[in-house]
């Protein structure tokens, strides 16, 4: 699906989402009364200095304005990787992205990521992974880190590297291992109004609570975190 | 115990406080940090919780997958402590190392009161477990916000081998407040990446100055992207925690908001500045080409100086 | 990866009352120690996963005369090792050894 064909699939009454050098913006009617605010990233556009501010400038001046949903739409290339923006200190832009979409999400204005396309490292964390829920489409090719570059750094052939991702979803991209990992809550399907799930989903929002660790269990993702989390923080409780 | 015995113990303390923060282990840098005898650790290695993954690709593991997570004192008073080991792995975030921190945080989020110093010392997510790491770390950013809303202070301190890079650049940025040394580098993308992905025109990983007055402690107290500079030994950094401590502010709209100021801010004064000297003399630094080489006290009086520092606003 | 085990008699038990105690890092070239008081004080058991396969020969003969020359008895001592040199390795053994020598705090 195309981000048109997305937004007129999620919003049939509506949207005045704009696309400006990848970053974008606008609200959109929900079918459920009142208009959800759309931010994201689009086109492969690597999330640098100059997106990030606008982005969280959008989340900030929502916060105030009632209750309905934030929309965070996702097909982003990674953070832009620049002399330019790391000397400005990307690692705060982003970081205040994050906190921007995670305190409004906490205070009355749920977010819930899109990913429909690609998105890696650091700009997966400030956009898509900052929310309550993230869904993905089927189309959605996150890559935390991509395997020519895994090959490089662990001295394994690319080869080996998939033979191996063919018993662990712990590493290798796709949306699939990151679902399995509990990262990627519900993947919607594309031959059902857009619009129609997301009804569904508000309906049903579970509270503001992170449960992505229970997920990965669940799911055999991710064997440990859930557990290890859970008995440091009954012993930090218990020492006090 | 003898009062002799006890004024011995106590500059006995004083004169470990003077290694090297840089040079020292995780373990090392806790218990030096904290009160002597205080800390009592979640998970130790004895407890064999490692890294369910590196197997897979025959690499070593370490008993305590290379983080410490516990409670101690400082100055009396109790506080939580995570601290990366910088050698294993890059101080990387794997699964089991990043759960520990997300325990450790929601505790403190639970109870309100105590706050919690991570010593940085990381290269970002661990490859091996890259999705479960980048996870993990969007799963301690949102335990940080989560903390910081009911109440907690949550101080980095960052000044080991391995910096503070990729996801944890951005739980760095979380915090309420930073201290970091001149060896304390904090960026998203490490050199070698820029470099891998953009050309040695763009940066050249091997030009050790460009790394450090691009990323490095001094310019990010410049910048405003750390509160506190200090010299490299775990005195000073115990002796900037106990100051940020007690100067924090509470966490909320606020803080947003004056937060996006003082980036818009930033961007429009400095985003057309090709270098760091360049940002330094536009800050009103006169001589900038001196402030790599500038010893550690004279750097603090002048960034004292020419920048407030922004505790308001993160 | 390689596994290897040295169980050692030992003439006495490791002074001190310290439980645990870990030292080094894994990394290229260093090891970590972890040793804890576990044991019937007349044995000594040493368990190494090591990165470095086949090197047992070299471990056993570090081992032996680690044991020999501190008698570690009642002390297990867990390795996880990235390739260390068998100096460092005497040499995170004995920090380990003189470490549990202390009072437990």
């Amino acid at each position: 699906m195309t981000l048109d064909d997305i937004l007129a699939s999620l919003f049939p009454d509506g949207h005045d989402v704009k696309n400006s050098g990848g970053v974008l913006s606008g609200s959109g009617a929900l079918r459920s009364g009142g208009r959800a605010l759309v931010i994201g990233v689009a086109d492969r556009t690597a999330l640098g200095v100059d997106e990030a501010i606008r982005l969280s400038n959008y989340v900030l001046a929502s916060v105030e304005s009632g209750n309905a949903p934030i929309l965070v739409l996702a097909d982003s290339d990674s953070q832009r990787m620049s002399k330019r923006d790391e000397l400005l200190g990307l690692n705060e832009f982003l970081a205040h992205l994050a906190k921007s979409l995670i305190y409004a999400d906490m205070h009355g204005r749920p977010a819930i990521g899109l990913l429909y396309g690609h998105s890696a490292a650091g700009a997966l964390l400030a956009t898509a992974l900052a929310t309550r829920v993230l869904v993905g489409l089927p189309s959605a090719d996150p890559a935390v880190m991509d395997l020519p570059s895994m090959a490089r750094v662990t001295k394994l052939s690319i080869e080996v590297l998939q033979e191996k991702a063919k018993s662990t979803p712990v590493f290798a991209p796709g949306l699939r291992n990151l679902a399995q990992t509990g990262a990627v809550h519900l993947t919607w399907d594309e031959a059902t109004p857009l619009a129609e799930q997301l009804d569904t989903l508000l309906a049903n929002m579970p509270d503001a609570r992170d449960r992505r660790d229970a997920l990965g269990l669940e799911r055999g993702g991710r064997p440990k975190a859930y557990a290890i989390a859970e008995r440091v923080r009954e012993l930090a409780l218990q020492a006090l | 115990m003898s009062a002799s015995h006890t004024q011995r113990t106590t500059s006995s303390v004083e004169l470990d406080r003077t290694a090297s923060w840089y040079e020292s282990s995780a373990r090392t840098r806790v218990r030096l940090l904290l009160d002597p005898g205080s800390v009592v650790e979640f998970i130790g290695p004895e407890k064999r919780e490692v890294s369910p993954h590196l197997k897979l690709f025959d690499l070593p593991e370490q008993f305590d997958d290379g983080i410490v997570v516990g409670l101690g004192r400082l100055d009396g008073s109790p506080v939580f402590v995570a601290a990366q080991e910088g050698n294993f792995m890059g101080g990387a975030f794997g699964e089991v190392h990043g759960a520990k921190l997300t325990g450790l945080l929601r505790a403190a989020r639970d109870i309100g009161s105590v706050p919690v110093l991570i010593l940085f010392d990381t290269g970002g997510v661990r490859l091996q477990e890259a999705n479960a790491g980048e996870l993990a770390i969007a799963e301690i950013m949102r335990a940080v916000i989560e903390a910081r809303t009911a109440g907690v202070k949550v101080i980095g301190l960052i000044g080991g081998r391995a910096g503070c890079y990729g996801g944890g650049g951005l739980i760095a940025g979380c915090c309420s407040a930073l201290a970091v040394s001149e060896q304390g580098r904090i960026s998203v993308s490490g050199p070698e990446v820029i470099e891998t992905n953009r050309g040695v025109e763009e940066f050249d990983s091997r030009d050790r100055a460009l790394v450090w007055r691009t990323m490095g402690g001094k310019h990010r107290r410049l910048l405003g992207g750390a509160e506190v500079f200090v010299d490299d030994t775990v005195q000073d950094f115990r002796e900037a925690a106990l100051e940020l401590l007690s100067s924090i502010r509470a966490f909320g709209i606020d803080t947003l908001k004056a937060e996006q100021s003082r980036l818009e801010d930033r961007l429009q004064r400095f985003g057309a500045c090709p270098d760091a000297v360049d940002i330094w003399t536009a800050e009103g630094i006169p001589d900038a080409v001196s402030i790599p080489a500038l010893p550690a006290d004279q750097f603090i009086a002048l960034a004292d100086k020419v920048r407030r520092s922004s505790r308001d606003a993160r | 990866m390689e596994d290897l085990n040295f169980r050692h008699a030992t003439r006495q038990r490791a002074a001190g009352t310290r439980k645990l105690a870990v030292i080094g890092v894994v990394a290229s070239g260093n090891l970590e120690v972890l040793a804890e008081r576990v044991l019937p004080d007349s044995e000594c058991l040493v368990e190494i996963r090591t990165a470095a396969a086949g090197f047992g020969e070299v471990w056993d003969a570090v081992i032996a005369d680690f044991v020999k020359g501190y008698s570690p008895g009642g002390l297990r001592f867990s390795i996880n090792d990235g390739g260390a040199r068998p100096d460092t390795v005497s040499l995170r053994l004995a920090q380990a050894a003189r470490l549990m020598e202390e009072d437990d705090q």
